[in-house]
């Protein structure tokens, strides 16, 4: 059985390239009969040697391949950035809910690792403005996936760049960033994350306060509204 | 027949993942508790060398709405149900049993009574099996903790007082601590460890369980492949659970069954379960 959760398939897939952006690593593997998904949602990539998989919402699809941005802050996210072309791994998605893209005017606001879902966004709704705040300029070279973003660098906050006019906001990036855009924006789509074990539910250990309640993010989110 | 197949309890929904359960011979609940439970703040899991720890909580809608609501969309999935009791005194473990013993949705009921993560009981396992076998004539099966200081004698008392089985073995207390900061992992500090380190441990409480009594065992911990499900059989085990390796793989119940029918092929059994207490011979 290769699709035990709803739209979802595990597979062993080959790497095909890592290369460094910024403090970043894109990794690359061959998409093998995993299916993309909707932008926002998730994969579980399986750093070898670990015994629990990592969630990466998708960065870009190229050529075949599935690209994820990681930031390797722990021992299973440094193996991950560790992995060479010709390496395997499992991925196991698409998991969660993505964005909602029927948007009539999107803005895109993000910040440090939260950018990685935005490529694979612009590829599926096309030029969209974004607003991207990074803590430094090599953090930063990661704006370079988001052609046409205005760049924000520590001190200022993205919010400062918000605009008085309406938006359809889709945001990603740290919780202070996110709960910033839900005070400004009610109706914004905010990506969230949480350690993972599963992803699919079984868990519950990402549970985060949703409604007043404790709700498991992979099977709520991870894009849930700012009200 | 086949060595049977379960997922363990709080590894594994089976309305969020309904063909991951389907994979399995029963399904096992969360663990089921007289009133609701937001269970334990967030941090909940942390990944460790040879493991993982969780702290839920036993996060649930509490024995009423499990009843009302839960327990019939499980039973329209057609797989036998065992239900987990927790509670925190032997009335609580009692009373939840006096509601389930009329429904004829549930198969079989198991008395986790070795959560790390919770307050436990005042009354000792023996007196909480007590209180449950006068409450229902389901088959009881109680879930003991490996950490009890001598195992073999905790499930002679359990099956005294009228348990009908064991589920070997719930996790160990463990700790994990960020290595910048040295604070704990886990918001409430400490959590129960599972995973592959656990699986020698396991297969001492099996073994020394299948020694000591005569009843049915579930044995879990640990278990990643069919070589090591059938070690849990060779330790004493008729059923085997998965856990942790769920959240790793939801394929995995499918791939071990097949390893373990041919792991035991290999070694001249016609059944997995002919080899079951090979190791305490």
């Amino acid at each position: 059985m290769n699709g035990p959760v709803s739209g979802a398939y595990r597979e062993l897939v080959r790497v095909t390239g890592a290369e460094s952006i910024g403090p970043y690593t894109l990794l690359r593997v061959s998409a093998g009969g995993i299916e993309p998904g909707t932008p926002g949602q998730f994969f579980m990539l399986h750093p070898p040697g670990h015994v629990l998989p990592r969630p990466m919402s998708l960065c870009l699809v190229e050529a075949g391949d599935l690209c994820f941005l990681i930031d390797a802050i722990g021992p299973g996210t440094r193996a991950l950035c560790d992995l060479e072309p010709g390496d395997h791994l499992h991925v196991f998605g698409p998991l969660g809910n993505g964005f909602d893209l029927t948007v009539p005017r999107p803005l895109i606001v993000g910040g440090g690792i939260g950018v990685a879902p935005f490529p694979y966004l612009i590829q599926a709704l096309g030029e969209v403005p974004a607003i991207l705040g990074f803590r430094s300029a090599h953090h930063a070279e990661a704006a370079a996936l988001i052609p046409g973003a205005d760049v924000v660098l520590d001190p200022v906050l993205v919010t400062s760049l918000l605009p008085e006019e309406p938006y359809d906001v889709l945001a990603c990036g740290p919780e202070p960033m996110l709960e910033a855009v839900r005070q400004r924006v009610p109706e914004a789509q905010l990506a969230w994350e949480a350690p993972m074990a599963c992803g699919y539910g079984a868990c519950y250990g990402c549970v985060v306060e949703i409604d007043g309640r404790l709700q498991r993010l992979c099977v709520a989110g991870p894009v849930l509204r700012a009200a | 027949m086949s060595a049977p197949l379960l997922n363990g309890s709080g590894c594994l929904d089976a309305l969020t993942a309904p063909d991951v359960a389907a994979q399995f011979d029963a399904f096992v609940t969360k663990t089921i508790t007289p009133q609701s439970r937001e269970g334990n703040p967030p941090v909940r899991i942390a990944e460790t060398e040879a493991g993982m720890l969780n702290s839920i909580g036993l996060q649930g809608p509490g024995i009423e709405v499990f009843l009302a609501d839960t327990l019939p969309r499980l039973a329209a999935q057609h797989l036998p149900i065992w239900v987990s009791v927790g509670g925190f005194s032997a009335a609580d473990f009692g009373g939840i049993c006096e509601l389930l013993d009329g429904r004829r949705d549930i198969d079989v009921i198991e008395l986790n009574l070795s959560c790390p993560n919770v307050d436990e009981a005042p009354e000792s396992s023996a007196q909480i099996v007590a209180a449950c076998r006068a409450s229902t004539v389901k088959p009881l099966y109680a879930k003991l903790s490996p950490s009890l200081s001598d195992i073999a004698e905790s499930a002679r008392a359990v099956v005294a007082a009228g348990a009908d089985g064991l589920t070997l073995v719930n996790t160990l207390r463990g700790m994990a601590l960020d290595s910048a900061t040295l604070r704990p992992k886990l918001a409430r500090g400490f959590g129960g460890y599972s995973g592959p380190a656990l699986k020698p441990v396991a297969l001492a409480c099996v073994s020394a369980c299948a020694r000591a009594v005569d009843v049915p065992i579930v044995g879990l911990g640990g278990v990643w492949s069919g070589q090591d499900a059938l070690e849990l059989i060779a330790a004493g085990a008729s059923v085997v659970s998965l856990g942790t390796v769920l959240f790793s793989d939801p394929t995995a119940p499918n791939r071990i069954r097949m390893e373990l029918e041919a792991e035991s092929a290999a070694r001249g059994y016609a059944d997995p379960l002919d080899a079951r207490g090979a190791a305490n011979s």
